[in-house]
């Protein structure tokens, strides 16, 4: 395989274990005023990816950083290109990261409550405009000969981009659920493992139109095929969570957005943003990438610390595999005052 | 305004302001990390007492300087795309490498140590923030190494064809000369920080009025140690600092010429402390100098000769052709804003210096179990952890504004470094709202900050009890030790 293909696909790789992983506590941000009726209840939620949500969100910073080196002109377009819409996205990843942090530091209603916002807002923003640069960039947008993005803000809502941008919401807001049911205990488990499967059947509604939107217009053979599977894999899931099977639920919505994923990244190959100017320069695996040097400097580098990291972080998933429920949440968030 | 002003507005803001919080996560890491390890060997609560009181203040730390990092990466290609395409094939692969080794390190073990108080034996547990210092550690190195590319840049070759820079020789790019004497500088630098604020913090907790003795005794030892590690690491600086110079000086004369102001050269050349008048050469005032100085900064022997701007205008001109990005700036020729390197130069310098006696002065008030009362080195102490911090942004201001008009020094002004395609109004938009967020958010950290070292150090009893298990966990209905 020639090396611009190894990094398109580990670029695939880093977007899956972006949108799997900061996809569910994406989710549970979102859920946190639907699940959460009390503080004690919004703080089981918090916790339940407090120890976790940083590492995933790493993923999004290595695969821009992958980017910037695998694909320098890739980087260059995309993030200059779709300059507002990931200005918003900054904004929403600051408030949200220190949220999490902040708010239980101040034994104060308004304070959490500020901060509950920002975690509501934090996580709806970034979920959906993720669908949205994704749905722009598989349909194409104004490049031009410079390589330059050529449109404007308003260019990047269009009807399909909106359909990606509220997938991604409702999928990550199942995939949240499914997390939510599988890591609490009580009245919030339940609640969490029927919104799942509620939400879960809009979600999946969504999806087949918007991949089926995807297939007709760019799709390949390894795209339907991913696709498919995807649609099976969120089904199974769903099926399984409305029978109480909350581990093979969550599986089914992480295994339906990594095939997702996977079915859009092949979907978009070998084009990695195309353009829909006749006089414009498309960008592709090739015209886009580093040099031979830089990729094979890189391919050694990845292949030897990214199953390490791989390794760390899931034993962190198990040293924090137990349930919480309201009983557990101790009563002043921390050993803590107001001053 | 021009997009141009604005980007440059908004990297300095955002790249100042982010590094406020990285210097204070890279020592304070390394010094909780030693705590906890003198916990678990000595099983002093003394040692637990403070891991969890600078713990705290760390994690308030972190929090800020996590969010604001991820803006560092996104302005490159946002505001500074055709930077981004010029340079991705070298810069690019440091700062993706820093994310996969340090990044996951850093975040993973982060809330790893948060959240493990129960779940993990101490010494893995101790060795879960260890990795976060290591993390912060391989952060620095990876990312000094991109910036020290920028500085001088090594290991690569122009191709005509796709117009950028290409690298060749990785080894080159990580060992530049520049970075291995930057990353020893700015990483004692960060442990001087760390250790000044706790300096200053425990200060403040062993003087303050009502104190128990148990309580003098351990805000004492955090005083006493992080001052010796203010003195040791300011010596490393000082020491680093001067290679660094005679490097410089080699590598980019213009920025050493900038930084004394020195427009004819000069054999020998004194070192100005101090200048009042102006300084395009035309009239001094009044300047206090050290004869020689600068000649054995810049060159290693008193004697040497140091070229000044004039002269070195003249050879940018001959190597380099007539400036690129004259039009925009209005100095032109290659200079860099000469008043600004001077004082950011001389402010850097004697910022660290202060702060070096300043440790000093406080290793002595406390020696032999006393307990100074007095208001002057009360007032030394607290003034203590501000002072590595405006010295750390004085130095990236002089080193990055002494590069200009390069971005890339010899190979790409700044003016050719921003993104052609986006306009002033989104960049201004991204400048207003970044700045002031920032802003609030600094309100926020700092009375955060306040009112946690107010508390101070919980008493042991409290902290005691949560002696992780040894075997599995049995009691399912036991709360949380830590909890958001």
């Amino acid at each position: 395989m020639e090396l611009t293909t190894v990094w398109f696909v580990l670029i695939a790789v880093l977007w899956i274990g972006y949108f799997t992983l900061e996809g569910f506590d994406f989710g549970v941000g979102m859920l946190l005023p639907i699940l959460g009726t009390t503080e004690k209840e919004r703080r089981v939620l918090i916790n339940t990816i407090g120890p976790v949500w940083d590492g995933n969100e790493v993923w999004l910073l290595v695969a821009g950083g992958a980017t910037f080196a695998a694909f320098p002109e890739w980087y260059a377009t995309l993030f200059s290109g779709f300059y507002l819409p990931l200005l918003l996205i900054l904004l929403a990843l600051i408030v949200r990261g220190l949220a999490f942090e902040y708010r239980a530091k101040r034994d104060d209603d308004k304070w959490r409550a500020n901060w509950d916002l920002a975690i509501i807002f934090g996580s709806y923003v970034p979920a959906i405009l993720w669908g949205v640069a994704f749905a722009n960039i598989l349909r194409g947008v104004p490049i031009d000969a410079d390589m330059e993005y050529a449109g404007g803000f308003f260019n990047l809502l269009n009807p399909y981009a909106l359909l990606g941008g509220t997938m991604t919401t409702l999928l990550f807001l199942a995939h949240g659920a499914m997390f939510v049911s599988l890591k609490t205990d009580g009245p919030i488990r339940r609640e969490a493992r029927m919104l799942a499967a509620r939400i879960g059947l809009v979600a999946a509604a969504v999806t087949v139109v918007f991949l089926g939107w995807t297939q007709i217009s760019t799709g390949s053979v390894g795209s339907a095929v991913a696709f498919a599977l995807a649609a099976v894999a969120l089904l199974g899931g769903l099926a399984a969570v409305g029978n109480g099977r909350e581990g093979w639920g969550f599986l089914g919505t992480f295994v339906a957005i990594a095939l997702g994923v996977a079915g859009l990244f092949l979907a978009l190959f070998p084009d990695v943003m195309p353009t829909t100017l006749s006089s414009g320069l498309g960008l592709t695996t090739t015209n886009a990438a580093a040099t031979h040097y830089t990729l094979r400097i890189m391919t050694v580098v990845a292949v030897i610390f990214t199953p390490l990291v791989l390794v760390y972080q899931g034993w962190t998933y198990w040293v924090f595999r137990k349930r919480i429920a309201v009983h557990h949440i101790p009563d002043l968030p921390t050993p803590v005052g107001n001053r | 305004m021009d997009p141009l002003d604005i980007a440059r507005w908004q990297f300095a803001i955002t790249t100042v302001y982010h590094f406020l919080f990285v210097p204070i996560t890279i020592g304070l890491s390394g010094i909780v990390a030693s705590y906890e390890t003198a916990w678990v060997r000595t099983r002093n609560p003394r040692w637990l007492r403070l891991t969890k009181f600078f713990g705290k203040l760390l994690l308030i730390n972190v929090a800020i300087g996590i969010v604001t990092g991820i803006v560092q990466e996104f302005q490159f290609g946002m505001n500074w795309s055709d930077y981004s395409r010029f340079v991705g094939d070298v810069f690019g692969a440091p700062l993706a490498i820093e994310g996969l080794l340090a990044f996951f390190l850093e975040s993973t073990f982060l809330g790893l140590w948060i959240f493990g108080w129960d779940r993990l034996p101490a010494k893995v547990h101790a060795a879960c923030i260890w990795a976060v210092h290591l993390g912060t550690l391989f952060s620095a190195y990876f990312i000094l190494a991109a910036n020290s590319w920028m500085q001088h840049p090594v290991g690569f070759a122009f191709n005509p064809e796709t117009g950028r820079a290409e690298m060749n020789d990785f080894g080159a790019v990580m060992f530049n000369k520049v970075q291995l004497v930057t990353f020893p500088h700015v990483v004692l630098s960060a442990y001087l920080t760390g250790a000044a604020f706790v300096v200053g913090v425990a200060f403040w907790q062993m003087t303050r009025r009502g104190a128990s003795d148990e309580d003098r005794g351990m805000y004492r030892k955090a005083v006493r140690t992080g001052a010796v590690v203010v003195l040791v690491s300011g010596l490393g600086v000082a020491f680093t600092g001067d290679i660094q110079g005679k490097i410089m000086t080699e590598v980019q004369p213009m920025k050493m010429a900038a930084a004394e102001g020195l427009y004819d050269t000069e054999s020998p050349a004194g070192f100005s402390i101090f200048t009042l008048g102006s300084l395009d050469g035309s009239h001094e005032k009044f300047a206090i100098k050290i004869p020689r100085l600068l000649s054995f900064l810049g060159t290693g022997s008193p004697s040497g000769e140091v070229v000044g701007i004039n002269q070195l205008r003249e050879q940018y001109q001959q190597t380099y052709g007539s400036d690129p990005g004259a039009a925009y700036y209005s100095a032109g020729d290659y200079t860099p804003t000469i008043p600004l390197t001077y004082w950011t130069f001389r402010l850097m310098i004697g910022l660290g210096l202060v702060a070096a006696a300043a440790a000093g002065w406080i290793l002595w008030a406390t020696r032999r179990q006393r307990t100074p009362t007095g208001r002057g080195v009360l007032w030394t102490a607290m003034a203590l952890p501000f002072l590595p911090l405006l010295a750390n942004s004085f130095g990236w201001i002089f080193t990055e504004m002494g590069r200009q008009p390069w971005a890339v020094f010899g190979l790409m002004t700044t003016a050719q470094a921003v993104s052609p395609g986006v306009s002033a109004l989104e960049m201004g938009l991204s400048l207003v709202a970044l700045t002031l967020l920032y802003a609030v958010l600094a309100v926020i950290e700092v009375r955060l900050m306040l009112t946690y070292i107010r508390k101070g150090a919980e008493p042991a009893v409290d902290l005691l009890p949560l002696g992780p298990p040894d075997g599995d966990d049995d009691d399912v209905d036991r709360p949380l030790a830590f909890a958001y």
